[in-house]
């Protein structure tokens, strides 16, 4: 606990040394210098701040649960921190992924101009964002939380707003604002109803729901529906997901790393301990597990199908990370269905399915978003169809988002493949619950979750081949600054990771499994079932991972096996590879501009989804004997944020305009009104 | 090494050398269909020998996407061939959940593909790219659907013998064609007779046959695979051809596992191989009689497909 507490010491120490570079810089003339410092101390301070958290988090048995309490100076709740597994997971990501967004993010602003940048500004609060969310998930007391949560919810306002000179960045981070306060106000709405009905704030004392025994069960459905409003808006759950498309495109890309990786797993974290808090062991009701699950599957479905229609790199991402948050809440979804029909295998497994998805999301969403940071860098644009043919020129690079593309498209044997099999097993077990509605409804649930799959192949197929293969279709591409190992290096780690997660997956799984059992415990006479499951799956995972390696060293010897082949032919095989044009069916005049791009590549997928694709397709067609320019364009705006959202927040405009008329400007009016309610008062006083 | 074991062994083999088989068979019925004579019946082992000896071509764009994906696809193919339990001997390899590994291993094999051939910046190729993309991601789902309903009855089978130790291996492939959904449809339970017409719907659709996709021509606008493979030359081409023979193989085993029922070892090895070889002159007869579809239909297929499998769900779970 000592080292987690130095951690948290680096971190805001870092914290305050760069507030103050930041003030230097904003009152004097800007210089170089201080720029450097403090990208320089930034950056390496939360490095080491992170890594000495890992240490924390990795030292000592992962069951032990410790509690810090320091002193408090405020009236209610107090100063309580603890690591228990849940914690820890959580955790993992944060710190793993806040150490190489830290790396990557210092490398990436090393030039940047001291005029257009305050670098200090930016670093403290990427600082405080680190430590908002590493109290959010060490917090054991409800007044805390609700703090760390608003320091981690307002932290990224000012990190989106980085190249705050280009508008469509300001709109994105008002409507981030706007969206992380609307689910604020449903949190702070069932913290109080949470504190009221339990007489409470500690966390520590709330685990278990025996403080919440006497509340009635309308009191427990409100507090559920304010948790999944609430959490389920920091997640990115449909149809609170719209900052999210919004947010990370307009981030720095070492920002939405971080911010996609680990600061919307925040969402689940507080869902699940709020689950914790609530479900006093197996009484949770029914329909919370299959709400839940249906949202998550109403998540993934729309989140993978809003990721096929976009073209802008970092977009697509953002929508990808809503579809695996679905993804996650499936998983919760079948766990909270376990544990109230008694299943022990469901419970464990849906849970842990979840926790593991989570871990491996964190890495090959924060590579993925480094990459395309990378290429924004490289080329000024993520647009794909202005992209094409960056491997030729970015090859380390390419295989870098390659293998994150691989890896989340769920392909065996990589780190994404472990998690969806553990969820899709938690549901193959569907037939053991009473009723064929419920046997059908989690086995249909199991067939989105293989639909789900299948596009997102097809999808990170897209991402990674219109942006990398092919021909360069524009100049951007064409003229890429090449990318050297130095500026690419901290990618290895997330890499690393999806390599991992695939092959020691029955490892990665013995952690969560563990996590999930501690987090959402089940009853006595469901544990010895619950164990004989995790043995089993963990067997099953062993034979994947060995699989995978198999079939891993099987490609390599069938390569081997074609160079042999071809050497043998005495045809070496670069001359060939240089000499000729790719075959166009006899047409010789072909340029780039005939390649497939990202929106003819999902065209008939838009074609089969078109209702929730909402696609906008304008085109201007040839027509008469010498015809004008043709043009075809094909954008995909968020149907909810514009079919939903702003005509509601148009309405609250309106209301607030009308109430201007009493706001006018006139003091003897106020002075009026003052007095109107001192008479009104005091004629209210004197009737009681 | 027991006796199962070498038996699995053998079969694996005999698929492995037999694969290549099917193609030419499909071709000989569609040639006696038209009245001519057709390919030799080895036809393909002699384009796999030929390729295998010379060299190849690789367009400039190419980068070792590439020149890797056949290899890849090839090995993944493989792997997702030896967790089935061929000729009713179960698989050493196997565990529970092998269905997932296998159905996703297809999918890498589709996606190393799929990339290969973005990477050679041919319209054509994007197009065959995208729709196999498209419409594989469509048929995922249906072939989940088949494998939940053999999973469930192998559950079934599981619970009602009383050994929920064995929870997990009930969910492997070895598990679900052991011959219990065979015995089953044999005492009546005609629904599942639905699962072996699914199985040979998603043979024609993952195998880009007629009347999904036409294997003979590649010049079309409307060809899925071949196009997507036209740069490919030489070794490389070998293997996606050897691949695609064991994928054909891998679905027409799937099927008639199902078909065959349990009988004693040599018996039912050569019965399923007899219906494998069987399930390929019905592709062939498929193909002569029938146009391909539109491509907007192809969809339409696939519900259809997914709307029978999911009767045959819902009529095992009522049981």
């Amino acid at each position: 606990m000592e080292l987690f507490l130095t951690a948290i010491l680096i971190l805001a120490a870092a914290a305050l040394v760069t507030a103050l570079l930041a003030a230097l810089a904003s009152f004097c003339p800007p210089s170089a210098a201080n720029c450097r410092t403090a990208n320089c101390l930034g950056s390496c301070c939360a490095a080491l701040g992170c890594l000495t958290g890992l240490c924390a988090v990795a030292a000592g048995p992962w069951d032990a649960t410790l509690i810090l309490e320091l002193p408090w100076g405020l009236p209610a709740g107090a100063l309580v921190l603890g690591l228990d597994p849940l914690s820890r997971i959580f955790l993992l990501p944060v710190f793993g992924l806040g150490m190489v967004c830290a790396v990557s993010g210092g490398l990436s602003l090393r030039h940047t101009s001291p005029r257009e940048h305050n670098l200090g500004a930016h670093w403290f609060f990427y600082l405080l964002l680190l430590l908002g969310m590493v109290v959010v998930m060490s917090a054991r007391d409800a007044v805390l939380f609700l703090l760390a949560w608003e320091i981690m919810s307002l932290a990224p306002f000012f990190l989106i707003d980085f190249n705050d000179g280009d508008s469509k960045v300001r709109d994105a981070s008002w409507v981030y604002l706007v969206a992380a306060h609307l689910g604020a106000v449903a949190l702070i709405a069932f913290f109080g109803l949470l504190w009221q009905s339990a007489g409470t704030t500690s966390l520590a004392a709330l685990q278990g729901g025996q403080a919440l025994r006497e509340a009635g069960p309308g009191v427990l459905a409100a507090l559920f529906i304010l948790a999944v409003l609430g959490f389920g808006a920091k997640a990115g759950l449909a149809p609170l997901h719209v900052w999210l498309p919004e947010a990370h495109p307009a981030a720095p890309s070492h920002v939405s790393a971080l911010l996609s990786g680990a600061m919307i797993n925040a969402g689940l974290y507080g869902l699940m301990r709020s689950l914790n808090v609530l479900s006093a062991l197996w009484i949770a009701p029914e329909w919370w597990g299959w709400s839940l699950l249906l949202l998550g599957l109403a998540t993934g479905l729309m989140g993978i199908l809003k990721a096929l229609a976009q073209s802008n790199l970092k977009r697509l991402l953002a929508y990808s990370s809503v579809e695996n948050m679905g993804l996650m809440f499936m998983g919760v979804g079948a766990g909270l269905i376990g544990q109230s029909s008694g299943n022990a295998w469901i419970a464990l497994l849906g849970f842990t399915g979840a926790l593991l998805h989570m871990l491996n999301h964190a890495g090959f969403k924060g590579l993925l978003f480094l990459c395309a940071g990378e290429v924004l860098h490289a080329t000024g644009t993520v647009h794909m169809e202005l992209l094409g043919g960056l491997q030729k020129r970015l090859p380390l690079l390419g295989a870098a988002f390659a293998l994150g593309a691989a890896a989340i498209a769920c392909l065996p044997p990589l780190s994404g493949f472990a998690g969806e099999f553990v969820l899709a097993l938690a549901m193959l077990d569907g037939p053991s619950l009473p009723g064929v509605e419920r046997q059908m409804g989690l086995l249909l649930a199991l067939t989105g979750l293989a639909l789900i799959s299948g596009l997102a192949a097809a999808l990170y197929a897209k991402a990674y081949g219109i942006t990398f293969l092919g021909e360069a279709r524009t100049g951007f591409a064409a003229n890429a600054h090449a990318a050297s190992w130095r500026t690419l290096w901290p990618l290895g780690l997330p890499a690393l990771a999806c390599v991992a997660g695939g092959l020691l997956a029955p490892l990665f799984f013995g952690l969560a499994s563990f996590t999930a059992l501690n987090a959402a415990p089940l009853p006595d006479g469901l544990m010895a079932g619950a164990l004989e499951a995790r043995a089993q799956v963990r067997g099953s995972l062993g034979m994947v991972s060995l699989l995978g390696a198999a079939g891993l060293c099987l490609a390599l010897a069938l390569l081997l096996a074609r160079r042999l082949l071809l050497r043998r032919r005495g045809a070496p095989v670069a001359r060939t590879a240089q000499s000729v044009q790719t075959w166009g069916c006899g047409f010789q005049a072909g340029t780039p501009r005939i390649q497939y791009t990202d929106a003819s590549f999902s065209e008939p997928l838009a074609r089969v989804f078109a209702p929730v694709m909402g696609l906008r397709v304008r085109r201007r067609q040839v027509s008469g004997l010498f015809p004008d320019r043709a043009a075809l364009n094909v954008t995909a705006p968020d149907r909810l944020r514009s079919g939903l959202f702003t005509p509601l927040f148009e309405a609250v405009e309106r209301l607030c305009n009308a109430c201007k008329i009493i706001q006018h400007g006139k003091i003897h009016l106020y002075i009026l009104y003052i007095l109107a309610t001192v008479v009104g008062l005091l004629v209210w006083g004197l009737h009681t | 090494m027991n006796q199962g074991t070498v038996f699995y062994l053998i079969q694996l083999f005999l698929a492995l050398i037999l694969a290549p088989l099917l193609p030419g068979i499909i071709n000989r019925v569609k040639a006696r269909f038209a009245g001519r004579q057709g390919k030799p019946l080895l036809q393909t082992y002699y384009d796999l020998a030929r390729l295998l000896r010379k060299g190849e071509v690789i367009g400039r764009t190419a980068t070792w996407t590439f020149s890797a994906g056949p290899g890849v696809a090839l090995a993944a193919t493989l792997c997702a061939l030896a967790l089935l339990p061929l000729g009713g001997a179960p698989s050493p390899l196997g565990f529970g959940g092998d269905f997932l590994l296998a159905a996703y291993l297809l999918g890498m094999g589709r996606f190393a593909l799929i990339l290969a051939a973005l990477d050679t910046g041919s319209s054509f190729e994007g197009m065959g790219a995208s729709r196999e993309a498209a419409f594989s991601a469509l048929a995922e789902p249906v072939l989940f659907l088949v494998f939940l309903m053999l999973t469930s009855l192998s559950l079934d089978l599981v619970r009602h013998t009383g050994q929920s130790a064995e929870l997990v291996a009930a969910l492997s492939l070895s598990a679900m064609f052991g011959g219990q959904a065979t015995e089953a449809w044999l005492a009546g339970r005609a629904e599942l007779l639905l699962a072996p017409a699914v199985f040979f719907v998603l043979l024609l659709v993952e195998n880009c046959r007629i009347p999904v996709d036409d294997p003979n021509t590649h010049l079309e606008l409307t060809m899925i695979h071949e196009v997507m493979v036209l740069d490919h030359s030489g070794p490389n081409l070998a293997m996606i051809v050897y691949g695609a023979a064991l994928k054909l193989w891998f679905f027409a085993a799937l099927t008639a596992g199902l078909l065959t029922p349990p009988l004693p070892l040599w018996q039912q090895a050569g019965l399923c191989l007899l219906i494998i070889l069987a399930l390929a002159a019905a592709v062939g007869v498929v193909e002569s009689v029938m146009a391909r579809l539109r491509l907007t239909r192809i969809p339409h297929l696939l519900g259809g497909a997914a709307a029978l499998a999911s009767l045959a769900l819902i009529l095992t779970q009522v049981r």
